[in-house]
This record gives structure tokens, C-alpha cells and sequence, in this order.
């Protein structure tokens, strides 16, 4: 059976990065084909970087996750911070289902939706024009905010409410409490949900596709190479944005993972001298 | 305290000198008459340690009538819980206040009210005589030590205990000078840099009450600070504790279910249950003069019998009439009988006043605890004699040590060693449904 | 904690869910039942039963891929959950790093190499079999729903494996299970939830997609995803694509009521990053 299993597992693996390999492999085609390799080539790469519009995608990919990215973060840490802080549980139940839905969502639902909600509105004021960058980046905070949220709102959870109290005992005004001791806590959830934020635009296709017009990311160029024969340019550009990706979610999850090590071992250390005072004073 | 040398030494204070802070002074200068007078109003005690007789002095020093903390009618209530019911206390100046009782009794609650971190639902908070429910906890002069210390990770030693002064903005020669004096005071010398993770316990401890001390507050407020430590490190600290607040000269509020503790360090202890006091008093007074069943059981072991008083000085419980020194009760009224188990000696049933067949034996190392049905009521004995299980034996008790109560909602709840502890009760009781900690808001 | 604070702190995240979360749901039925003057009709409901077909397609294919995704990723979550510890993070990153390729990468790579002219039939002509069409195939898209959701299945249910005390199992046996009852009896049911979450995560990207049918359904296949893509881009009949989308969403919504039902709402709900 657990032959069988380990078969399957190591089936799986190829299964899953074929395409991945190929796709490297052939980013480096001397030849214009992207199933018979010729040559070692670096050309495509060079190609991409003289490319004016596949630069220019870029930079708009660029501008548009950076700014989405900040934007979600600030408004989903205060979304976090406000969910947080309300003690009425069919608020908070509400909210975290609010928040759920455009994660379970599929992107054609909340891309269609929100296209559909600037077309009204661009209607009714007599816009000519009713999809443009801003509503763009719209669509972009929209799915970013889940994110940020489940990413702060644990580690709130898990801040000591005393130290939120001991501050103010000390004479510190809550704003201020809240900046000098709090804050300084929730600090890895927030970095760790901008960074997912960012990758999250960065990569986002289907809605991108729906509420933007003219304004060109990366995978909208992608698509619209992709309609017509695929050369290794295609891949280059891919390579290149899958290892953006690998080392930004990869840094992300070491620092969470350090981060986390930190406080459990201190954590750990006072379960341990509690339990054990426990025991000797039973 | 309110002896009339006390009372008549006061008035006098205070008219001669008018302005409280000159009164202070003269007080000060007039001590050493007072607990000259004192040893002769005392004659006939046994001498006390050094300890207890400074803390009786600094207690003097206070102007006992302003209570430097006062709760008036306080009624606190949780989702339909009354955690605190009409419940008042006054707290004196530069005294040693235990708050005392198991948990969920309210004790926190309290101590959150002092600092500001509750409204009550109705009642008044007067420090001075002055209602601060309205002032928000940053603003009131009392500093708490909590329960998990609450240091700042992302400050160092030195950064948690300049913290207090950093927000009033204090310059920041004084705030070295100030941090330096209260690192000293607290034995943490060499430790400034530490990040608070690599602390122990006691260190972190030392630090939490540094950082609060520092603010030089006229309140202290510590919540079962010495929770969790090793037994013997919380030892150290019990006095370490005591000693602080002396040289401090400052009042400490603490809070704690350890009867132990409370009765080692405090200078008063309130004992509380269920969100009421149940009494008040220094330590020895609660200890050998509990005023209802749930105090005598709460400190210390006893045996807590149903009885009735025939008279003055005369007590009828297991059928038999036994002499006792406590009067003040009405004919025949019941009541209930407090006897510590080391008041009770094993001797030959027919020396005995009741007797009983012994049910176990366990050897504690300083002394024999051993249970001994009467009746159907199982004394518990503490004594150096052996005794052997089946063994019928004779109980003798001094009249001294009997100690009469008044009936109260605890009586017939307690004092009796079948079972040690409430818990074991109610394992086996379906209707109980045991489970999950009680939140600690409630405490 | 001032209620002046708390409803300053919330109101921003209120305002923008409802006005780009709830508002939008709204306006897809406000278009599915007008028409372009704006005037109430059941038209576009109506003109759903030409669909009838992308539907079952869609719901079909759907239900196959995850039923493929359930079989293939249930042993491999299994077999990852008794991998030593410290390897388990690493393998868990392994199996996910591939959907942080782009959708669009993954699935045209694919279509190259299942191309008439691409490496695999290349590879087949090569052992002499003839070139196989992939493309265009029913088969072809349910593979590429497989593709690029078997993490989705994979990473739930290893999460609730991985969580089960060593000491349940332990038990089981002291008490008497061998192991096929130790599987059956204890680790199934207890796997259960993260089953669910793992068919939602598989079942609804399949089922709206466009892009997968559209590069490996060669144009030939049309499910949901592409008849509303077709509607809002080509047609710019705005109105049927929101019938459209308001079926997908009912279909969406019904299935995990479905799933919910089986958990008893024990979703996960948390961040799989």
C-alpha cells in the first residue's frame, strides 16, 4: 500500500513540474521552436528587455501591484485592527463573512461583478470611457483585502492583550500605546500579507481581464501573445516572473517561519515555568 | 490602630499642624513616643518579629481616616453575571493589602477597577476622596504588575523600565538617573541590554515591578505576580516583595489564591468569595478568628462542625456539651464549630471528649494526617503520634481552640474531609458540567 | 476602547466591502433582469435554456476533475503527512510551488506539449505510434483542470492529516485495528473535513473557468466561463453574460451548501499561502 502510495507521490511530482521544466529549459532555445531544442541562446531574454511594450507592461504590472499592495495593506491591518476590536459577535461573524467572499468566489464572478458595477456607474454619469486604471486598481485592492486580513487578524489574536494594557497603566494614551507596543507585534502579519498582496496582482489574470482597459499588465500581454503561435520569448518573460515570485513568497515564508520560532520558544519557556511551579504547589 | 491614644494623637496632629504633608512629618517625629506606649499597652503578647512591628508603624503613619483607595457600592456584571454585588472596600495608605479567594471571586475584577481598566456598572472609585470612574487608565497614579508581567518584546530591560517615564516625556539624563536607581533597587545590575526573552521568571518579575515602581505611583496594583515561579523562588520574592513596599513606602494592592502567601506578607487581607467580601483583618485575626465557614476553610485546614451554643462559653455539637471561650451568641442558637486540625490531640477513648474510628493515615513528613470518622463526619487530625487505620480513638481539644462562627450561606458546605477539594464532588454529577478554565475576566 | 475609535477603525473596510463586495453582486442581478433600456424582463433567464448545454458540460467535467484530483491527491496527502517532519515543510512547498507559476504559463506550456506538432506526440512518434490529437478533447481540459488544482486538493487534506495525534493512531491499534481498519476507522472520518475543503477548492475554479477550455479546448469547447466571456468582451451583451454569472454563482453557492452539509461548517477558512 505505502508502495504504492510513494509510486504515486513520485508520479505526481514529474506530473506537476513538467511544464515548469520545459518551460525554463526552453526559455534558453537558440531556435524559435518550443518543442524541438537547438541551441543554448540567452537571445530571448535579451529580446524581452528591448521590447518596449512587453517593458512598458512591466512597469505598469509594477505601478499597479505596488500601489494595490499598499493600499490593501493599510485598509485590511485596519480592517483587521477593527474586527479585532468589537466585541459583538454577529459583527464580527458578519464581517469575516464579507471578507470570505471574494476569496470563495471564483475570479470570473468578482471580475464580471465589478465590471458590471463600473459600467453602471460609468453609465450614469456619462462617462464615455468606463474601465481605466483606477478601476483597475479597484479590482486589485478588492481581492487583495482577504488576504491582508487573515493575515494580521491572527497575529492579533495572538497578542497579549495585557501588553496593550500594561502601556496605558504606564501612562501612555491609547493611540500611543497602540504605535509603541501593539503594532510592533503584528508587524510580520502585515509584511507577510502586503507580500501576498503583491504576488497576488502580480500574477492576477481574470480579473485584470474584466475591469481593465487599455491599461496593460504583464499576464493581459501575456494573453494576447499567447493568442497567436508561442515563441521561447513567452517563456523568457514567465521564467523571469516565476522567479520573482519564488523569491518573494520564499523570503516571505522564511521570515515568517523565523518569526514564529521566536515567540513560540519564548512561549514555550513560560509554559514550561508555569507548569512547573503548577506542579510543586499542588 | 484605633485605640484612643492613636485616635486622640491624630486630632491633636491634626490641628496643631493643618496642611497634611506637615501633619506627615509631625506624625513621623512623634513615632517613636507611640511605640514606646504601644509595648506597654501590649504587654502580655509575645514579642513580634522586627517586620511586623515596622508594618504596624508605617500603618500608624498613614492618616487613618483618609483612605488612600476607596470602593463604594461598586456592582460590576458580565453578560448577566454579577461578578461584584454592592461591594465596598477601603484601603489605607501605605499598607499591605492582600485581596484573597479562589477564583472567579472577583478579586481581578477589583483590582482592574482600581487601575481603570473596568467601569463599574454602578458606584463610585475615590482616590483621596476623589471619583476617578471617569478617568481613563492612562491618566490615574496607580501602576499594575500583572499576572504574565507584560513586558514590552520589543524593548529591552532598560527600555521596559524607562518606558513609564519615556510617555510623560521626562528628559533623558533623569530618566537614566531614575532607571539606574530603581535597576539597583531591584538587584538587576548588568542587565540593561538584555532583550526580555532571555530572562528567567524572577528576572522578568524584577523587571515588571520596575517598571511600575519607577512611576512612583501612590498604588500598586499586583495580580498573583508570583503565579508563576518555582515554589522556592516564590519565596524568595514573598519577602523580596514585602520588603520592596516597605522601602517603597508605597501602598500595594495584591492579589492572590494562595492563603499562604496572604498570610505571610499582607499587613491586612480581604478575604473574598463570590464577588462579596467575606471578611477583613490582619492575618492572625483572620487566620484564628474566621467569621464564617467559608474563611475558616479557605485559610488553613479545619473541621467545621454543625453545633449549637447552650450558652455563654458553652457549646453542644456530636452530643456533647464542650467548654469553649466565646460568647456574645443567643441561647441555643445554631452555629458552626471551628477547629483547626493541629488543635487536636489522639488520645485513649476514654480520655477523650468525642471519639471516632481513625479511616487514614498519611505520613506528610512534619506531621501525621489522619482522618477520623465521628458520627459520619470525618475529623482531620494533625499530630506527630502514629495511628493505625480501624484504631478507635479519643479526640481531646483545648477550650481555646474551639472557635465559634455564625451560620452562614456556607455552613454544612465545608469542613468535612471526606473529600479535599469541591472538584472531586462534582466529578461524578452529571448536572456539573465541568470543562473548559473560567475566562479570567471574571476573576 | 471608545466606540468613536472602533467605528473610525471600522467604517473605511465597511464602506469598500459593501460598496465593491456587496454592491457588485447586486448589480449582476440588476443587469440579468434588464434589458438595455434599463426595463425589467425575465428575457435573459429565458434565453439561458440555449446554454443548457455548457452547463452540463461545464458541471460535468467539473465533477470529473475533482473526482481525479480526490483519487490521485488523497494518497499523495497521506503519504506526505508520514514523511519525517522536517522534510514535510519542504515537500508541502514543493507540491505548491508550481501554482505560483502563472495560470496562463501553466496551461498554454501545456498546450505545447500536448500539441499535434509538440514534445509528447513527438515523443510517441518517436516509439512509433501515431499522433494523437489532445487537443480540442474533453480529456484534454479535464487534464488541464487536474493540473492546475491538485495542490488545492492535496494541501487540505494533508493539513488535517498532518494535525492527527501520532497517539490517536496508537490507540486504535492497542485497542485492536490492523491497518486497514486503522485507516478506515480513524484517519478517513477524521480526514473528512479536509476532503471538503479540498473538493470546494478544486470544483469551483474548474467549473468558471475560460481559460483552460479555451487553450485546450482548441475553440471547440465552450463551458460557462467562456459563454459570459463571450457575452462581456465580444458581444458586449451585458445583460446575458450576468444571467450567465448569476447561474454560475447559484451553481457555486449550491455546492457549497452541499459541502457544508457534509462538515457541518467545519471549514477552514484559513490561509493557505
Amino acid at each position: 500500500m505505502r508502495i504504492a502510495n510513494k509510486i504515486i507521490k513520485w508520479h505526481v511530482y514529474v506530473f506537476l513540474y513538467l511544464p515548469l521544466v520545459i518551460m525554463i529549459f526552453f526559455s534558453f532555445n537558440s531556435a524559435k521552436s518550443t518543442s524541438v531544442f537547438e541551441g543554448f541562446s540567452l537571445k530571448w531574454y535579451g529580446e524581452l528587455f528591448s521590447s518596449s511594450d512587453t517593458l512598458e507592461a512591466l512597469r505598469n504590472t509594477m505601478i499597479l501591484a505596488i500601489a494595490s499592495a499598499f493600499i490593501a495593506t493599510v485598509l485590511g491591518t485596519l480592517a483587521a485592527l477593527g474586527i479585532y476590536m468589537v466585541r459583538n459577535k454577529i459583527y464580527k461573524q458578519s464581517m469575516l463573512s464579507v471578507t470570505n467572499i471574494p476569496l470563495m468566489n471564483p475570479d470570473i464572478v468578482t471580475g464580471v461583478s465589478l465590471m458590471l458595477l463600473f459600467v453602471f456607474v460609468g453609465r450614469a454619469l456619462g462617462f464615455s470611457q468606463y474601465l481605466n486604471f483606477w478601476t483597475l486598481l479597484i479590482a486589485h485592492v478588492t481581492f487583495n483585502l482577504p488576504y491582508v486580513i487573515l493575515n494580521v487578524l491572527p497575529k492579533l489574536n495572538q497578542t497579549d492583550k495585557s501588553l496593550f494594557e500594561a502601556a496605558q497603566d504606564l501612562g501612555a494614551p491609547p493611540p500611543r500605546a497602540f504605535f509603541m507596543v501593539v503594532l510592533p507585534q503584528i508587524v510580520p502579519g502585515i509584511i507577510s500579507g502586503a507580500i501576498m498582496a503583491f504576488t497576488l496582482s502580480l500574477d492576477d489574470f481574470v480579473i485584470s481581464y474584466y475591469t481593465s482597459s487599455g491599461f496593460q499588465t504583464l499576464p493581459l500581454k501575456i494573453y494576447s501573445m499567447t493568442k497567436k503561435v508561442v515563441k521561447p520569448d513567452m517563456y523568457a518573460l514567465s521564467s523571469l516572473i516565476f522567479l520573482v515570485v519564488l523569491v518573494l513568497l520564499l523570503g516571505s515564508n522564511i521570515f515568517q517561519m523565523r518569526a514564529e520560532n521566536k515567540t513560540s520558544r519564548v512561549l514555550r519557556k513560560e509554559q514550561k515555568a508555569r507548569k512547573k511551579s503548577k506542579e510543586i504547589a499542588v | 490602630m484605633n485605640g484612643p491614644l492613636a485616635v486622640a494623637y491624630r486630632v491633636a496632629a491634626k490641628t496643631l499642624c493643618g496642611g497634611r504633608k506637615s501633619a506627615g512629618l509631625w506624625v513621623r517625629a512623634k513615632l517613636a513616643v507611640i511605640s514606646a506606649v504601644r509595648g506597654l499597652y501590649r504587654k502580655g503578647e509575645c514579642k513580634k518579629m522586627d517586620g511586623m512591628n515596622s508594618s504596624d508603624v508605617v500603618n500608624e503613619q498613614g492618616n487613618g481616616a483618609k483612605n488612600v483607595v476607596e470602593l463604594r457600592n461598586i456592582t460590576v456584571k458580565f453578560d448577566n453575571d454579577i461578578i461584584l454585588d454592592n461591594f465596598s472596600l477601603s484601603i489605607k495608605d501605605k499598607e499591605f493589602v492582600t485581596l484573597l479567594g479562589p477564583s472567579g471571586c472577583g478579586k481581578t475584577t477589583t483590582l482592574r477597577l482600581i487601575a481603570g481598566f473596568l467601569q463599574p456598572d454602578s458606584g463610585e472609585i475615590l482616590f483621596d476622596g476623589v471619583d476617578v470612574k471617569r478617568v481613563p487608565a492612562h491618566k490615574r497614579p496607580v501602576n499594575t504588575i500583572f499576572q504574565r508581567y507584560a513586558l514590552f518584546p520589543n524593548y529591552n530591560v532598560y527600555d521596559n523600565i524607562a518606558f513609564g517615564l519615556k510617555v510623560e516625556r521626562v528628559p533623558k539624563d533623569e530618566i537614566a538617573q531614575r532607571v539606574a536607581e530603581m535597576i539597583e533597587l531591584v538587584n538587576l545590575k548588568g542587565f540593561e541590554k538584555r532583550p526580555i526573552q532571555k530572562l528567567s521568571g524572577g528576572q522578568q518579575q524584577r523587571v515588571a515591578i520596575a517598571r511600575a515602581a519607577i512611576k512612583r505611583p501612590k498604588v500598586l496594583l499586583l495580580d498573583e505576580p508570583l503565579a508563576a515561579l518555582d515554589l522556592k523562588l516564590r519565596k524568595d520574592m514573598q519577602g523580596e516583595l514585602k520588603a520592596m513596599q516597605r522601602r517603597l513606602g508605597i501602598t500595594f494592592v495584591f492579589v492572590t489564591h494562595d492563603q499562604e502567601e496572604a498570610l505571610s506578607m499582607s499587613d491586612t487581607i480581604v478575604v473574598m468569595d463570590n464577588g462579596k467580601i467575606q471578611q477583613t483583618g490582619t492575618p492572625e485575626d483572620i487566620y484564628n478568628e474566621p467569621q464564617n465557614a467559608f474563611v475558616a476553610d479557605f485559610i488553613g485546614e479545619s473541621n467545621i462542625i454543625d453545633g449549637v451554643m447552650l450558652k455563654d462559653r458553652l457549646v453542644k455539637f456530636h452530643n456533647r456539651k464542650l467548654e469553649c471561650v466565646d460568647s456574645g451568641f443567643a441561647t441555643n442558637e445554631p452555629v458552626d464549630v471551628v477547629i483547626r486540625p493541629e488543635d487536636v490531640d489522639i488520645v485513649h477513648p476514654d480520655k477523650g471528649l468525642i471519639c471516632g474510628t481513625v479511616t487514614s493515615v498519611t505520613f506528610k513528613g512534619v506531621h501525621y494526617e489522619i482522618i477520623i470518622d465521628v458520627d459520619g463526619f470525618k475529623w482531620m487530625v494533625q499530630t506527630t503520634d502514629e495511628s493505625k487505620v480501624g484504631d478507635f480513638v479519643g479526640l481531646s481539644i483545648e477550650p481555646d481552640a474551639i472557635h465559634i462562627m455564625k451560620k452562614s450561606e456556607y455552613s454544612g458546605t465545608m469542613g468535612d474531609y471526606s473529600y479535599f477539594s469541591d472538584e472531586m464532588e462534582e466529578i461524578s454529577n452529571p448536572d456539573v458540567v465541568l470543562g473548559e478554565a473560567e475566562d479570567e475576566k471574571t476573576d | 476602547m471608545k466606540k468613536l475609535t472602533k467605528v473610525f477603525v471600522n467604517s473605511p473596510y465597511v464602506v469598500w466591502s459593501a460598496l465593491f463586495v456587496i454592491v457588485p453582486l447586486f448589480i449582476v442581478i440588476y443587469y440579468a433582469f434588464t434589458d438595455a433600456n434599463g426595463a425589467f424582463t425575465f428575457d435573459n433567464i429565458v434565453a439561458l435554456k440555449d446554454y443548457g448545454h455548457n452547463f452540463r458540460i461545464s458541471i460535468g467535467y467539473s465533477l470529473i476533475a475533482t473526482i481525479i484530483t480526490l483519487i490521485i491527491g488523497y494518497p499523495v496527502a497521506y503519504e506526505l503527512s508520514k514523511a519525517p517532519p522536517k522534510t514535510q515543510k519542504i515537500q508541502m512547498m514543493l507540491v505548491m510551488l508550481p501554482m505560483w507559476m502563472n495560470l496562463l504559463i501553466r496551461t498554454y506550456t501545456w498546450m505545447n506539449i500536448l500539441d499535434n506538432n509538440g514534445i509528447l506526440n513527438k515523443i510517441l512518434s518517436l516509439l512509433g505510434l501515431g499522433p494523437v490529437t489532445f487537443l480540442g478533447t474533453p480529456g484534454a481540459v479535464i487534464f488541464g483542470m487536474v493540473y492546475n488544482y491538485l495542490p488545492y486538493m492535496i494541501l487540505p487534506i494533508y493539513t488535517v492529516m498532518a494535525k492527527m495525534d501520532d497517539s490517536l493512531l496508537e490507540a486504535a491499534r492497542d485497542l485492536g485495528c490492523n491497518g486497514f481498519n486503522v485507516w478506515r476507522r480513524l484517519i478517513l472520518p477524521l480526514s473528512i473535513p479536509g476532503v471538503i475543503s479540498g473538493i470546494t477548492m478544486v470544483f469551483v475554479p474548474s467549473v468558471s473557468t475560460f481559460y483552460i477550455s479555451q487553450k485546450l479546448g482548441g475553440g471547440k469547447i465552450m463551458l460557462i466561463g467562456d459563454t459570459i466571456e463571450r457575452q462581456m468582451q465580444s458581444n458586449y451583451n451585458y445583460h446575458l453574460g450576468a444571467s450567465l454569472s448569476l447561474v454560475l454563482m447559484v451553481i457555486i453557492l449550491v455546492s457549497m451548501f452541499i459541502m457544508n452539509r457534509f462538515s457541518d461548517g467545519a471549514g477552514e477558512g484559513g490561509m493557505v499561502a
